[in-house]
């Protein structure tokens, strides 16, 4: 008995193991394997692989020009890679696929001369959706957003921003199963930015996937759970965003202290840590400094060795900012690169 | 093929909903038609203003009969002044100028001889209706110095008339290739036309699109070649709306506006006119005309022009969609329009210079086997008879070479709605071809 349970479970394992692959693939929607896309001569993509899981919110990061358009437009069916190949949940990304996509470009556009109802209802036509469905998607979208009174105008008698929440709703009507967004805040007012936010949120809470391409790093620490970093035409990092944050960690904290004799306090920190000069708000007359611990040092130390010299005030670890990662890493590409060069 | 149709539906729709292309509908008609009423008033007009030429007649060959006035023509004797003082009565007069029959009793010499002097050079016709008119006076003269009859001579004159058949045994008249000239003329020219002016639409419907920066949500849903085949057939739709409601308000307006004129002479006809030009065969004629257009291969040529009109714009929208997408705005698409041109030009003046002259000639039948050319100049032969193996193999390179050229137009097409911002040449072109 205790034998065939045994042999049950080495069984069971090899066949996890073996379909562990295959997986992992379901759990992701979309995956790009080395994908490489060229213009005559000119490198737009260079073996770029991805992975966006399912249900996540990924961001596509990186600099002007480096290639994010170019894959988005990949997954879109837009254009065809050269090599490489797009996953669609585990499949080979098919011509219908594009039913299951809504893509927001970063270069938006609406028929002028064509009406606002009209127009959302030939695209939603466009996506797949029968002629019924897409006036019942529609008039939800319109109520929710309080645009019904907008269906008979044209799109040219819209103010941009107008316009902008149309675009939107023509992206996400159909309900797809992933969403992309080139640059999806640029545009928007504050108000109506929020607004779109709260939406993406939403969407991503009701099961969809969405990948959210910008250089713009304050919406990718509000939003995004997983990254890629894009650099001339090159992946150069990717991963869930608070691995990458670890990864990225100096250790450093930023600590304001109040004491007697601060020139005293720096002196003795000094031989045991790292210290610069910090500059955050605060209502007290603080010493501010930010310190640096080895990986090897716990925080404890360094809370006992201040709580000891004064009154510890505030104490936060510092936490890299996306910006500062996507700084720091495309600084780093380039010195490899220059390095091999 | 729901998507394809759905753009095809859009396209037509856009473009028969548009305020111009509504306004031009209705407005092309009536400016055409007011274009011919005012022609056919001015010239009415300018022949009906009667002209007074002055003259000095100096032959004896000439009388005062010879310059009798007409209706539009009236003369001033001036012979007994001399020629300094008549000019210059002439010059400060009203009349049209002056005519000089110099003194000479050889009626050939006399013949080359004569003078007209006026302000301005007198219009050609009315030089001619002059030289006709002295010639035929001067023939009858030296017809009688040879001692000839001349009633004799007029009931010598023949006309002779070589009557037309084909092998079939089918008679015709010279009517008929008139008539052939005239719908092979207007079949080419109406090919050329459509390809113009929707083809245009075609391109101008591309570059909005690409403007209008919605084009990447579309193809995210469709492909381009679709988009692209939509937006030709679509087009080319609302086309054929245009000119069948064209077509309709012309015929309504000119049985409204020709008999006003007075241009239809069988309406205004009385019953001793219409015997009188029943009598002269007038009338025999037009029912010949029916008859010979309902003996022309009315059904090859009907087919044939569907099948070449399609192909042809089909053919060439393409080119102008590719070049629509290749360009950002419509003043940069000037440097790609001369290849579009320049065939429809040739296959135009090679019609009207060619075919008609020699429809079955060598220079004929290539360029109504090339491509380019094929519609517009087939369209011209065909009702002269031509064997269907080669309106076949026309149509054959025809369509073959409009699933090439629009496999190579969507290429460029592809690359080029997504591209912004710079200009392209020829040579970006050749390689948005490649990617």
């Amino acid at each position: 008995m205790e034998r065939t349970r045994f042999y049950f479970m080495q069984f069971k394992k090899t066949l996890l193991l073996t379909f562990q692959s295959e997986i992992d693939k379901m759990n992701y929607l979309i995956q790009a394997e080395e994908v490489v896309k060229k213009y005559g001569d000119y490198t737009a993509l260079n073996k770029v692989s991805i992975q966006v899981p399912q249900g996540s919110i990924y961001g596509l990061l990186g600099p002007n020009g480096a290639g994010k358009t170019s894959l988005i437009r990949i997954i879109n069916q837009i254009t065809m890679p050269d090599s490489g190949r797009i996953l669609f949940e585990g499949k080979a990304l098919q011509p219908d696929d594009v039913h299951k996509i809504g893509y927001l470009p970063e270069e938006r556009g609406l028929y002028k001369s064509m009406k606002v109802g009209e127009q959302a209802l030939y695209l939603a036509q466009l996506k797949g959706m029968s002629r019924q469905d897409a006036k019942k998607a529609l008039k939800f979208w319109f109520d929710k957003f309080e645009i019904g009174d907008w269906w008979g105008k044209k799109v040219q008698e819209l103010s941009k921003g107008m316009a902008q929440k149309v675009q939107f709703i023509v992206t996400v009507m159909h309900q797809p199963k992933l969403l992309i967004f080139d640059e999806p805040f640029s545009g928007f007012d504050p108000i109506n930015a929020n607004l779109i936010k709260d939406e993406i949120l939403e969407l991503k809470k009701n099961g969809a996937t969405i990948i959210f391409s910008t250089h713009r790093m304050e919406s990718v620490e509000e939003l995004c759970d997983h990254i890629a970093l894009i650099d001339q035409s090159n992946k150069i990092l990717d991963g869930n965003l608070i691995d990458i944050k670890r990864q990225f960690k100096t250790n450093t904290f930023e600590v304001g202290i109040h004491a007697e004799n601060y020139d005293q306090i720096k002196n003795d920190l000094r031989e045991y840590f790292e210290i610069t000069p910090s500059h955050f708000k605060s209502l007290e007359n603080d010493l501010k400094l930010n310190i640096s611990i080895k990986d090897s040092e716990s925080s404890n130390e360094l809370i006992h060795f201040l709580t000891s010299r004064g009154t510890l005030n505030h104490f936060v670890e510092l936490i890299p900012s996306a910006n500062d990662i996507f700084i720091q890493a495309i600084n780093k590409s380039k010195f490899n690169s220059t390095k091999i060069l | 093929m729901d998507k394809l149709k759905l753009i095809i539906v859009r396209e037509f729709l856009s473009k028969v909903r548009n305020k111009s292309f509504i306004i031009m509908t209705f407005l092309s008609p009536i400016l055409m038609i007011g274009l011919i009423v005012l022609v056919a008033f001015l010239t009415k007009t300018s022949i009906e203003k009667p002209r007074s030429v002055a003259y000095i007649n100096q032959s004896r060959y000439f009388t005062a009969a010879d310059f009798k006035n007409t209706k539009t023509l009236s003369y001033v004797d001036m012979s007994k002044q001399t020629l300094e003082t008549a000019k210059t009565a002439v010059q400060n007069s009203e009349l049209t100028g002056l005519l000089v029959i110099p003194n000479d009793s050889i009626i050939d010499s006399l013949a080359v001889n004569m003078q007209f002097y006026s302000t301005e050079s007198p219009g050609v016709a009315f030089v001619e209706d002059l030289q006709s008119k002295f010639n035929e006076k001067l023939k009858i003269t030296k017809m009688l110095n040879l001692g000839l009859d001349t009633s004799k001579v007029a009931s010598a004159e023949i006309r002779t008339d070589i009557h037309l058949n084909n092998f079939s045994g089918e008679t015709t008249s010279k009517l008929k290739n008139e008539i052939k000239l005239a719908i092979g003329a207007t079949s080419g020219y109406l090919i050329m036309m459509f390809i113009i002016i929707y083809g245009a639409m075609v391109m101008r419907s591309v570059i909005e699109e690409k403007t209008s920066r919605i084009i990447e949500v579309i193809i995210s849903s469709v492909k381009p070649f679709y988009l692209m085949l939509g937006k030709v057939i679509g087009t080319a739709g609302a086309g054929i709306f245009q000119f069948l409601i064209w077509i309709v308000v012309l015929t309504v307006l000119s049985f409204v506006v020709m008999p006003l004129l007075g241009m239809d002479n069988n309406i205004n006809m009385t019953p001793e006119q219409l015997e009188a030009a029943q009598k002269l065969g007038n009338i025999n004629e037009m029912e010949l005309a029916v008859n010979e257009i309902l003996q022309l291969p009315l059904v090859t040529i009907i087919i044939s022009f569907i099948l070449f009109f399609t192909g042809g714009y089909l053919l060439y929208s393409s080119l102008y969609a590719a070049i629509g997408a290749a360009v950002d705005n419509e003043t940069d698409t000037q440097q790609f329009m001369m290849p579009i041109i320049m065939p429809l030009m040739l296959g135009l003046y090679i019609g009207f210079g060619v075919v008609i002259n020699d429809p079955h000639g060598t220079m004929a039948t290539v360029f109504s086997m090339v491509p380019f050319t094929s519609p517009i100049v087939m369209m011209m032969r065909i009702p002269m008879g031509v064997p269907i193996w080669q309106i076949v193999v026309s149509l054959v390179l025809l369509y073959a070479t409009f699933l090439g050229m629009i496999w190579l137009s969507a290429k460029i097409y592809r690359v080029g709605i997504l591209m912004y911002g710079k200009k392209p040449t020829y040579k970006e072109l050749w390689k948005w071809m490649r990617y």
